[in-house]
């Protein structure tokens, strides 16, 4: 609370003073900080420096009141402005340099390149994240002229003619902001110039958060969206001795819109909606115990929280989700991984104002999709069970995507011959399913399935529609009575086995490489109703019948909503390292231990490979060590009671409220990872990265200034300057070193003497 | 003699109560034990674990640490079992060498003693006797832990170690400070969350939370300003000593009678690598010993792949050639196909080679590889060296083809050299050693290294393994690292002797032993990576289903008869469970709420013991279940027990603070007492009624059993006539 006091003596000085005694402080302020190694901003410097800008203020002639207001939207009273311009200067010429290069593709660029046109095309897709970050891209691209016409088919391919740099600057450009956001928060947590440039050149020199920045990618927006959170959080928090002012709403408002932002591109947006909350939580909970305060009050806080942080946050997020759905309103490839229902909203979508039989019939051709959302048609094709799992007959799967080989013929048990008046399907008829294209007979049998060992294979049998009785299927229309007939699409069917009384099934789970990753269909002795043994009749055609229309099917915005995000929780979880796939573990992060190749492996290839600094990150990971230590040390001291005076008490403050807030943000945005069972990249740990560099901006500016606890003042003077230099020099010098891996390689590997980078792979896991 | 008071005497005090609800517990858990003399559920998967110990056979459990099976064991050992029955079939008829009874008899004394644990455990949470009894009329009456104590099953076990590190850490804290009693309360605690976690890793969550009020209790401790700085480090210590140090080396203890234990080869030998393999009797043993230490020029090997997925294989060679194309229409090199073969077979055998030199034989003194050396790979039975090229390998396009070279003279020039790299190495010429030495082979024209890609060739390659040259250098991974499992120094110069001599087997001894860290570290290992397939199972349930008791498990069904055992638990007391959390949750946050703005309802003792009561026993149902929302294994009902049994003792919490703090007047609380009364009756009837499912016995009729199917859900067993 030191800082508190300390504000609200000086405003209550602020009146008093002499303007004339501060502002010879003020100009001893100002011509230290000119110098380029800083001095230490001491508490007492920090004050005068504080207090000399109101009185410069008033000296210049502009009124208190001017004053108060400009310093109320501003709070730039303590902001250092030319360390902060230096910060951005130097962010945007790290970001843009080389930003066209290479042109080509990079890694997932072809991902995130391709919906950001999908967007300006107008045609529907399914991806595993929320859209806001792909709608960015694609606005960028749209405005900068753009015009969606690239396929973005792999990486490597050229870009040519087409207008990519809008979209990689409006990344970068993203990018150019974190240095900047992560300097004003150390400095507003630490209120030290020293802590706030360490923080911020950690994150400017680094080459993984360059090159991370420099592509079409979500992560430059992801990032920008979660320090620009944490920023007005910590903005909001120094406001709260002024509550319910403008710009008390204003850090709220702008708290809340960043967070659902950043949950808006990623769902990794949620662990900064969790620090958030904590931070948010523990705030609360002080005020409730302050009894100055009364309920009404803190039940006002308490519902300006709730409005700026959780309802106006949901409210924009969904408001994303409506543009996403409005623009989005042509067929495209990710309408397979939608019910039907979905798909009937989809211009060019055979089910979009489709006309087509309202009731199932002998001899009509269709196709049945499962009703767990993001199941997929029962399919088919070509291709047969190998050796060893189960019979070697053609395989049946359920797949995603619309394809002729999910077409169904629907035929009677006994003979073939259909007559000209149709015969309706009713529940409990036996039928059995020719598969169109390869005349094989929908079946199933005595052998275990290839994935779920419990159930029954499923397979595709007989030649020329000719089988065997185990191709005799009983329809049942769940929650019918015998003789109903079955309506398409809104009908919920199941297919029991006649022979060995087990019912359809499609498990959701992958099949190996034989299977074409396609998802496995098998026959389940367990007859509970769950969506997985559900299905639905989705195209029908049968020209003997009359067609209506189906717009009844149009469902409502919450339910897409609803829909969409179970399809995307579904596509996360699936993500699922494959069989000889050397997959990143979250252990590796922190110490730098592999990277990502985002372009080009042989020698005669434009490289660019995704890597931290390993100075920087290794002096981080040495920092959060540090950090531990001197926390716990810290609360030891206190809780035996022994008491902290003046510089060290505000040090330890310092370190264990902002050090603390910052900790706490790199543990939550790191360690849910562990438990994560999808497939797991490098780059998932950029978000930590960024704390963990606040946090040594706090670490190390608080252990060097400390450093007197062990060494006599002349020395621990020394030793500050010392290490200061060290750093610099150290982060200069191996960004100098490193840089290539970001701004390109081409030649030799580094294993090659005559490389650039020989010398440089310090660790064998390294691939560049 | 000043100093002895005469006459002598012994003052003792004894709780009838305690010895009464004791005495109950055994009566329910104990009762006719043996019967059903039929394999029961889960016997039939810790059964043959018994039986391998028995026999002293080595094998790998991966649902958890051996002090479990240990503890069975030892049940089986006291009857005198021999470890011969086939552990097959639920349902199945024991032999006569089976000894049921103290097979069964060691957890339903663990189930029976977690009711007098009860007791204790109000009693240290400064509860009354009143309550205290009634938590252990609660524990008695409770068919699903009353099951799953009656036969061979861990839960029980599992169940009474927490209460019981629970209580001993209580009356440690509770303790007056000084006395030495309270000490041996501490080693108590602490040897009992060893045992909790060694018998299942489940045990771990509870031991957490224990370590967490340890830490917190410390945190306090440290802030006591009366203590000197000397004495709070001390005490701190010894805590840490006994809370953290005592269990860690305990549970490696019982992986150190584990091993002591099992020391023959078995049926889990392949999962293991060579070196550990050696170390058991029979098996590699057998074959590896006597085997020269360092593999030399002229050494014919069998080369193991350091990867065991999926199956651990040999590299291997065979008279075949890949096909000149492949399905998807690519071209191959048309060489002869090296693969991985996951059998011992001739065709495994390897011989190498000097490449300055013609001779396959070792020379005397035998000239050794070490780390760094080029060799040359020839197959023995064959002839062909170990050869990759720039074409692309059958499965995995990206990596290079490896074949045993044949010159087709297609200006495809051999390329068999191959650089040793040691990756286990303690210097850089350290000798390349049978078994120990874990190599990489790197090719030297391309830089590629023999990996295992763990793809499956189709039926041109036999549906062997695929091996190919690894040009994209990822770091570390075992699949491609290899080591030499059976060696003998090479004799023959002649094609067909040297045939002859690879299909002797290889000859004499010197033992080689793994020091038992490294043994452990290696099984520890194997156990936490292991992944059993996830397998669907009739009774499998979901975490959300037991809060309410959605599903229940069939245990035993008489083969001829209705009779049959169900764990299925005392709903009325799973409803009053729930509701007591619920409750508890509801007055903590209101209490704690008011009394952030200083408003005290209660006075701070009972706040503070109403937390503590809350911590152990709604933070032990929070760590006991939450933590199965996350786990992607096979879930059963069973797994709640111990969950269910810390919240069955927030019941009596509830009840004790609800009868003194919120019902002020004594006709409230009277009333209050007749609501106690007919709940415990509603408990002691519903009990009753599911007492045929829970002992097995008498058999009732369809109509009965049909009766008893209180919810949808359950799925009980009819037998048709």
């Amino acid at each position: 609370m030191m800082e508190d006091s300390l504000h609200v003596d000086h405003c209550k000085q602020r009146q008093s003073s002499p303007a004339l005694r501060n502002r010879k402080q003020c100009m001893a302020t100002v011509a230290k900080r000119d110098c380029p190694h800083i001095e230490p901003v001491l508490p007492e410097a920090r004050k005068a420096h504080r207090m000399c800008n109101t009185s410069r203020a008033a000296f210049n002639g502009t009124s208190q009141k001017m004053c108060r207001r400009w310093k109320r939207y501003c709070h730039s009273d303590d902001v250092p402005k030319y360390h902060l311009l230096l910060v951005v200067v130097l962010s945007l010429c790290t970001r843009f340099y080389k930003i066209t290069e290479p042109a080509h593709i990079c890694w997932d660029e072809t991902h995130f390149g391709k919906m950001g046109s999908y967007y300006i095309n107008r045609t529907f897709f399914f991806d595993v994240h929320p859209p806001l970050g792909k709608m960015l891209i694609g606005l960028a691209g749209y405005l900068t002229g753009y015009d969606g016409t690239f396929p973005f088919i792999k990486p490597g391919d050229k870009y040519e003619h087409h207008n990519y740099w809008g979209m990689r600057g409006f990344c970068a450009a993203l990018g150019s902001f974190l240095p900047a956001f992560a300097f004003l928060v150390v400095l507003e947590l630490s209120h030290s110039t020293l802590a706030a440039l360490i923080a911020a050149s950690m994150i400017i020199f680094d080459t993984g958060c360059i090159t991370l920045s420099q592509y079409i990618l979500l992560d430059p927006i992801l990032l920008f969206f979660i320090m620009g959170a944490v920023l007005s959080m910590v903005k909001f928090n120094q406001q709260r001795l002024r509550p319910f002012s403008w710009s008390w709403w204003l850090w709220l408002i702008l708290t809340g819109v960043n967070l659902s932002g950043s949950l808006g591109v990623k769902f990794v947006g949620l662990f900064v909606i969790l620090l958030v909350g904590i931070k948010t939580a523990w705030d609360l909970w002080k005020l409730l115990g302050d009894l100055h305060l009364s309920m009404v009050d803190f039940v006002k806080h308490l519902s300006a929280r709730i409005f700026g942080l959780i309802m106006l946050p949901l409210f924009l997020y969904t408001t994303v989700f409506a543009i996403h759905f409005v623009i989005l309103n042509r067929s495209g490839p990710g309408d397979g991984f939608f019910s039907s229902a979905f798909q009937s909203r989809l211009i060019g979508n055979n089910l979009h104002s489709a006309t087509m039989p309202e009731y199932l019939a002998y001899g009509s051709i269709i196709t049945v999709k499962n009703l767990r959302i993001a199941g997929g048609y029962l399919h088919s094709h070509w291709h047969l069970y190998p050796e060893g799992v189960g019979a070697h007959q053609q395989q049946v799967t359920a797949y995603l995507h619309k394809d002729y080989n999910n077409l169904w013929l629907v035929k009677r048990p006994d003979n073939d011959d259909y007559s000209d008046t149709p015969e309706l399907l009713r529940h409990g008829d036996i039928i059995r399913l020719e598969h169109k294209e390869s005349m094989r007979n929908l079946h199933s049998h005595f052998h275990e399935a290839p994935l779920t060992k419990k159930h029954l294979q499923v397979t595709g049998y007989g030649i020329n529609g000719t089988g065997d009785p185990n191709d005799l299927w009983q329809v049942e229309v769940c929650g019918g009575k015998q003789g109903d007939p079955v309506k398409v699409l809104r009908s919920k069917v199941r297919f029991l086995h006649h022979a060995t009384g087990c019912v359809l099934y499609s498990s959701g789970k992958t099949l190996p490489k034989w299977g074409w990753e396609q998802v496995e269909v098998s026959c389940s002795p367990y007859l509970k109703e769950t969506p997985s043994s559900q299905w639905n009749i989705e195209d029908h055609i049968n020209p003997k019948l009359p067609n209506i229309s189906l717009c009844v099917l149009k469902p409502s915005f919450l339910e897409i909503l609803l829909e969409s995000h179970i399809v995307m929780i579904r596509g996360n979880s699936g993500l699922k390292p494959k069989d000889n796939e050397v997959s990143s573990k979250p252990w590796h992060w922190p110490i730098n231990y592999q990277g990502l190749r985002f372009s080009g492996v042989n020698e005669t290839e434009y490289r660019v490979y995704l890597l931290g600094n390993p100075v920087i990150w290794w002096l981080n990971l040495f920092a959060l060590g540090l950090f531990v230590v001197m926390a716990m040390g810290c609360s030891l001291t206190l809780q035996r009671g022994i008491k902290l005076e003046g510089d060290r008490k505000a040090h330890s403050q310092i370190l264990m409220e902002g050090g603390g807030l910052l900790f706490l943000g790199w543990l939550i945005h790191y360690l849910p990872f562990y438990t994560m069972g999808r497939i797991l990249y490098y780059h998932h740990y950029f978000p930590a990265m960024l704390f963990s560099s606040m946090l040594t901006g706090i670490t190390l500016d608080t252990f060097l200034h400390n450093t007197d606890l062990l060494f006599s003042p002349a020395v621990a003077k020394c030793i500050l300057r010392g290490s200061l230099t060290l750093l610099l020099f150290g982060v200069l010098y191996s960004f100098y070193l490193f840089h290539p891996l970001s701004y390109g390689m081409s030649g030799p590997l580094a294993h090659d003497p005559t490389s650039s980078m020989s010398g440089l792979r310090w660790l064998d896991s390294w691939e560049f | 003699m000043q100093g002895i008071k005469l006459p002598i005497t012994v003052n003792c005090e004894i709780n009838v109560l305690l010895v009464a609800v004791t005495a109950f517990g055994f009566l329910t858990r104990l009762y006719g034990i043996q019967f059903p003399r039929a394999v029961v559920f889960d016997e039939v998967y810790y059964g043959q674990f018994v039986s391998l110990y028995m026999k002293r056979v080595f094998f790998i459990d991966e649902s958890g640490p051996p002090l479990g099976h240990m503890i069975q064991a030892l049940g089986g050992y006291l009857g005198g079992f021999d470890g011969n029955f086939a552990w097959n079939r639920i349902g199945a008829e024991y032999t006569s060498n089976v000894p049921v009874w103290t097979f069964r008899v060691l957890p339903a004394l663990a189930g029976s003693l977690c009711v007098p644990l009860g007791y204790l455990l109000m009693l240290e949470l400064g509860y009354s006797h009143f309550a205290a009894v009634g938590a252990s009329l609660l524990l008695i009456m409770e068919n699903s832990l009353i099951v799953q104590s009656r036969f061979m099953l861990l839960e029980s076990v599992l169940i009474f170690f927490l209460l019981l590190a629970v209580v001993a850490y209580l009356r440690f804290y509770n303790a007056p400070n000084g006395s030495l009693c309270r000490w041996s309360w501490l080693i108590l605690s602490g040897s009992s969350c060893a045992f909790a976690v060694g018998v299942k890793y489940m045990g771990l969550f509870t031991y957490l939370l224990l370590l967490s009020l340890a830490a917190v209790h410390a945190w306090h401790l440290i802030g006591d300003k009366t203590l000197s700085n000397g004495k709070v480090l001390v005490q701190v210590t010894v805590q840490l000593l006994a809370l953290v140090v005592l269990p860690a080396i305990m549970y490696l203890g019982f992986f150190y009678i584990h091993l002591t234990l099992l020391n023959h080869s078995g049926p889990h030998d392949q999962m293991m690598s060579s070196a550990f393999q050696a170390s058991l009797e029979g098996g590699l043993a057998r074959v590896t010993q006597g085997q020269p230490l360092e593999v030399a020029f002229g050494s014919q090997v069998t080369l193991r792949s350091g990867s065991s997925k999926p199956v651990p294989c040999w590299l291997h060679s065979h008279k075949a050639n890949y096909p000149i194309r492949y399905e998807d229409g690519r071209g191959s090199s048309h060489q002869q196909q090296v693969t991985c073969y996951p059998f011992k077979d001739v065709n495994n055998w390897w011989i190498i080679k000097d490449p300055r030199r013609q001779s396959l034989v070792v020379v005397s003194p035998p000239r050794p590889v070490r780390h760094g050396d080029i060799i040359q790979l020839l197959h023995g039975m064959t002839s062909r060296f170990l050869n990759t090229h720039d074409v692309a390998a059958p499965m995995s396009p990206y990596a290079q083809e490896v074949s045993g070279y044949i010159d087709f003279n297609v200006s495809m020039p051999a390329q068999n050299l191959w650089r040793v790299d040691i990756t286990n190495r303690e210097s850089d010429r350290d000798v390349w050693k049978t078994i120990l030495s874990e190599v990489r082979l790197v090719h030297v024209n391309t830089s590629a290294v023999l990996k295992l890609s763990g793809a499956s060739l189709p039926d041109w390659g036999f549906r062997q393994l695929e091996v190919v040259g690894d040009k994209i250098y990822k770091g570390y991974h075992q699949s491609r690292l290899w080591n030499v499992e059976e060696h003998r120094y090479g004799r023959s110069q002649e094609q067909r002797e040297r045939e002859l001599e690879l299909k002797t087997p290889t000859y004499v001894d010197i033992s080689r032993n793994l020091t038992f860290m490294a043994k452990f570290m290696e099984l520890q290992w194997k156990m936490l990576t292991v992944r059993n397939e996830e397998s669907e199972h009739k009774y499998s349930s979901l975490p959300l289903d037991w809060i309410t008791m959605d599903t229940n498990i069939a245990y035993w069904l008489h083969p001829s008869s209705n009779a049959q055992i169900h764990l299925i638990g005392n709903i009325v007391t799973w409803t009053l469970a729930n509701f007591a959390l619920f409750v508890y949750v509801l007055l903590f946050l209101t209490y704690l709420l008011r009394r952030r703005r200083k408003i005290e309802d209660i006075p701070k003792a009972s706040w503070e013991q109403l937390v503590l009561a809350g911590v152990i026993c709604s933070g032990g149902w929070a760590v006991n279940y939450l933590p199965f929302f996350l786990m992607e294994k096979t879930l059963f009902l069973y797994h709640y027990l111990p969950a269910v049994t810390f919240q069955i003792l927030q019941i009596p919490v509830i009840v004790e603070h609800i009868y003194i703090h919120i019902l002020r007047s004594p006709s409230h609380q009277k009333a209050f007492s007749g609501v106690i009364l007919a709940a415990l009756c509603s408990v002691y009837l519903c009990y009753c009624t599911f007492c045929p499912l829970t002992y097995g016995q008498p058999e009732l009729t369809s109509k009965q059993l049909a009766s008893l199917r209180w919810k949808e859900s359950w799925d009980i067993l009819f037998r048709k006539h």
